[in-house]
């Protein structure tokens, strides 16, 4: 159907993508330079992993980040699904608009408005500022964008089958337990993924956020940036790029291969 | 009326004795301004198969998600068994729905979505094996009970769909147009099944359709519905030969109808349709008085299409064939009275070349006897 | 049933209000206060043991001070209208970018559209920070560009990118390009292609096709595209710190600056909400296209 791709095209794709690609590989191969000078190549060496995992300052920082990212992103999905569950199927409550207003507001507030604002909170009812602080702040702007990526799914589940597991003997509760959750289940997982990815990347929020003794990883990597390209930044960023581009091509191969069974179940199921 | 077939051997309805299993008395629903359903009074009795039929918009799905307790009235009262369901929330009736999208979960196999309802009850593990293979052997669905919905056809779902709802032996079975996703074959086909199931398991169906040959077909009864009103709640037979409205007489089946004034009563009436046409002459079973305003309604296959007037029939009239329509194994014909009026006639084409008997702009004599057609009031 | 319900509305309704409202009006609030140098350094503060009298007092306290030092300071001019200008420009740059990669994809064959995309959203989930940093190396005096330049004799001196403004044009553009992209080719894949065969049926030229249809149908996705370029990177802070060097002004990290090293809280409020209600225009522009085109 489509005609063979131009010549044009094939030029300005392969352009963007180097674009977009060529930056972060030339900084995972210049991770494995010999040389402190990173701009120079003086042959392969992986030191700077090993200095990277003998820096406590940049393993505690790693700590801190992985238990911000999971209970943040944990309590933003469970908070994120119940205000999608409010945005889709509840039309009349008092204040709605400004619920949907606060839901969509988080989404385009620059970050340092609402590291600032958070701050400020924070310092009025005397909350001392650490781990807790962080988690606060990242669950808030998260819920949003996991309110959104599940009611965009709550938006086309048929409610039908809500009623009918009513009709065979659910309470409202067993209905969505037993029905609608397993079904929007993969909305919530990348709702929580996204969550997850959203905690561990900010800087802005966490730097307003954070107290002295709770430096997340992006922070460190920030102040270390400030003195210009380090080694050791390479290695971190290399293992950082890997992790998610490995987490993001299973995850697509897996629901590829899933779509790809469904469909030849469909066919079969036809015959 | 008196002019009825011999009773059916099932008929509830005309037993003063008999208890409805469903009893709707005075119910309004509004939605806001809009008014769903306007002062519903309406029977339905054990093991019937009931079939509410209208164009969309008309109620008939609201009447039904009443039942099934995803509404409730806004005045009146609907009893189940004598007892007022209105409190009751759709999870504690003993009254199951099949869904028009099926509403089969796509999570669980065809196995698991039938034996949910009996889970839910919490019934042990041997009654529910039991009674799922029971369903499963009833819709001849067993070689598919490992299979996922998005595994199977759509005439399978529709059958684990009805499995479904019938798995917890609802007293009530509500179906929301649940042919309307078939195919016009299979929709056949599967029409009888339904019947038989609904014979074998003695359960009382209700079912909304928009297809007055699906109503017809499975109903023991029938009632059609329009803005929110019971037109006329009656057998297949009755509502299509003794229609009460002329909307019911044109919603079920083809006719044509006359407009005119009852000139003259005896033990036929005559009704004055057109300046110096001949009155039509026909026996009626209500009274009416002389100068009213009627409306005649005649199906088309009662009438008589011939090149001279029928000798035995008591209604003759001439006219110009507009249109023909040839299906094969009938002709409808359009023709133009004389007086301007149009009638609808239908041939069976017994023979092979009779259809070419008439043909556009020929003369013909439509004919019919006194009881053909039937006298409306509105 | 209605407790559930009313489980299920306040729980977020009241998170939200706690941490997202609250601190907005105490931004407020502080950004009509007085610098002071006390903790917390603004004045006057809200004691909730003096009750209605307390109230009245800090109503009394506040005044527009701040937002009149921004009228007349004119860093904070410069830096707003510097902003409006970055994020223009470099909003301008990601659609020359991301349109014609936008426009591949979508005339690339149906089987291999699945992996481009990945291939363009896969960055996005990769740190932001990290991927502006990588570009450091890149464009220093003694970067991997300057270095091919060079090598090439292209220039015989390093050329300084790094730490002007086309470093963070740069960075925008790199970091928001996935944004333009998709949108973009969410409208171009929609497109009928027997509408381009039509135009051509009826005497366009390949190319004046596409300045007729697709384009014109590309617009809703060339809009939005832009909204979610330029919306964002106006309120950047982490692209113009590590690209921008101490010249570039841009009001993301003016604010910083104003809080963290001069400490002045109430400047940076009145700076935010100023930043807020310029924000307000193009987010509003933006809902109204998206409901146009739902």
């Amino acid at each position: 159907m489509k005609r063979n791709m131009s010549f044009f095209n094939a030029t300005s794709l392969s352009l963007g993508l180097a674009f977009l690609y060529l930056p972060m590989l030339l900084l995972m191969i210049y991770s494995f330079n010999e040389s402190r000078l990173v701009t120079v190549w003086a042959g392969f060496s992986t030191k700077w992993y090993g200095e990277l995992l003998r820096n406590q300052q940049f393993l505690d920082a790693a700590w801190v980040t992985l238990r911000v990212a999971v209970v943040s992103s944990t309590i933003a999905t469970v908070l994120g699904t119940m205000a999608a569950w409010v945005l889709v199927r509840e039309r009349r409550f008092l204040g709605r608009t400004l619920f949907s207003g606060m839901i969509y507001a988080p989404l385009v507030m620059p970050e340092v408005i609402t590291g600032l604002s958070l701050l400020l909170l924070f310092i009025a009812i005397g909350l001392d500022r650490g781990i807790l602080t962080i988690i606060l702040a990242h669950t808030t702007f998260s819920m949003c964008y996991v309110s959104v990526v599940v009611s965009s799914r709550l938006v086309t589940f048929d409610r039908s089958l809500e009623e009918a597991a009513l009709d065979l003997g659910c309470s409202p509760m067993q209905a969505f337990g037993f029905v609608t959750l397993p079904i929007i289940a993969p909305a919530v997982v990348s709702g929580w993924l996204l969550a997850f990815t959203l905690s561990l990347d900010d800087l802005v929020i966490a730097s307003f956020t954070s107290g002295p003794s709770s430096t997340t990883l992006p922070i460190k990597i920030f102040s270390s940036m400030r003195l210009g390209v380090s080694p050791e930044i390479n290695a971190l960023s290399t293992i950082l790029i890997s992790i998610v581009a490995v987490g993001v091509v299973v995850a697509a191969l897996v629901s590829k291969r899933q779509i790809a069974r469904r469909e030849t179940e469909e066919r079969e199921g036809q015959k | 009326m008196d002019n009825k077939p011999a009773p059916a051997p099932f008929a509830p309805w005309n037993d003063p004795a008999a208890v409805p299993l469903i009893r709707f008395e005075g119910v309004t629903k509004r939605f806001g301004d809009f008014t769903a359903l306007q002062s519903i009074d309406l029977q339905i009795y054990p093991k019937e198969f009931f079939a509410l039929l209208g164009p969309s918009g008309c109620g008939k799905t609201t009447l039904m998600r009443m039942l099934a307790g995803f509404e409730s009235p806004t005045e009146g009262t609907i009893w189940l068994e004598g007892k007022n369901i209105a409190p009751v929330p759709p999870n504690k009736r003993p009254v199951n729905m099949m869904f028009q999208s099926y509403a089969l979960f796509p999570h669980l196999t065809v196995w698991d979505n039938i034996a949910f309802g009996l889970r839910r009850a919490g019934q042990d593990k041997n009654t529910i094996k039991a009674r799922v293979e029971e369903m499963l052997r009833l819709t001849r669905l067993e070689q598919f009970a490992r299979r996922k919905p998005h595994q199977i056809s759509g005439g399978q779902r529709q059958r684990v769909a009805l499995a479904r709802s019938l798995a917890l032996g609802p007293k009530l079975l509500l179906l929301d147009e649940p042919l309307g996703a078939l195919d016009k074959k299979l929709r056949q086909d599967t029409q009888f099944e339904l019947m038989d199931i609904q014979e074998k398991t003695g359960t009382t169906f209700v079912i909304v359709t928009h297809d007055q040959e699906e109503a017809m077909t499975v109903a023991s009864r029938v009632a059609v519905m329009d803005a929110g009103r019971l037109c006329q709640v009656d057998t297949p037979q009755n509502i299509y030969e003794t229609p009460n409205s002329r909307y019911v007489a044109d919603f079920i089946g083809e006719v044509s109808i006359l407009e005119g004034r009852v000139a003259a009563v005896g033990e036929e009436i005559a009704i004055a349709y057109a300046e110096g046409a001949k009155p039509v002459m026909t026996r009626c079973a209500e009274t009416v008085a002389p100068g009213q305003s009627v409306f005649y309604a005649i199906r088309p296959e009662k009438i008589w299409v011939g090149a001279e007037p029928h000798p035995d029939r008591i209604n003759s009239v001439e006219g110009t064939i507009v249109d023909i329509g040839y299906l094969g194994d009938v002709s409808t014909y359009h023709v133009r009275l004389d007086s301007g009026q149009m009638i609808k006639a239908l041939m069976t084409n017994a023979e092979r070349y009779a259809a070419s008997r008439f043909t556009w702009n020929d003369r013909v004599w439509l004919s019919w006897s006194r009881h053909a057609g039937v006298v409306l009031a509105s | 049933m209605n407790f559930r319900r009313l489980f299920l509305i306040a729980t977020p309704y009241g998170w939200l209000l706690a941490l997202f409202m609250v601190p907005f009006l105490i931004v407020l609030k502080i950004s009509l206060s007085d610098t002071a140098v006390a903790i917390p350094p603004y004045a006057p503060t809200f004691d909730l043991s003096a009750g209605w009298a307390g109230l009245k007092e800090l109503f009394s306290g506040l005044d527009f001070e701040n937002f009149v030092w921004l009228t007349e300071d004119d860093l904070y001019w410069k830096s707003y209208v510097s902003s409006l200008k970055i994020a223009a420009v470099a909003t301008f740059f990601t659609l020359l970018i991301g349109y014609p990669v936008a426009y591949a994809m979508s005339r690339a064959r149906s089987e291999w559209r699945p992996t481009l995309m990945m291939l363009i959203i896969l960055p996005f989930w990769s740190s932001a920070l990290i991927r502006v940093y990588a570009w450091i190396g890149i464009l220093s005096s003694e970067g991997y560009l300057n270095q091919v330049l060079l090598w090439l004799g292209v220039v015989d001196q390093p050329l300084t990118i790094l730490n002007t403004q086309i470093a963070v044009y740069i960075g925008i553009v790199y970091t928001y390009l996935p944004f333009m992209i998709l949108p973009v080719y969410a409208s171009l894949e929609k497109l009928d292609e027997s509408l381009l065969e039509a135009a051509e049926d009826l005497g366009c030229s390949r190319v004046s096709a596409f300045w007729r249809v697709t384009f014109p149908l590309s617009k809703p996705g060339i809009i939005a595209g832009c909204f979610l370029v330029f919306i964002p990177s106006l309120g950047e802070f982490v692209i113009p710190s590590i690209l921008g060097g101490s010249r570039t002004l841009m009001i993301g990290k003016v604010l910083w600056e104003e809080f963290f090293n001069n400490r002045d809280w109430p400047v940076a409020s009145a700076v935010a909400v100023v930043l807020l209600l310029i924000l307000v225009i193009p987010i509003v522009l933006f809902q109204r296209n998206e409901e146009k085109n739902a």
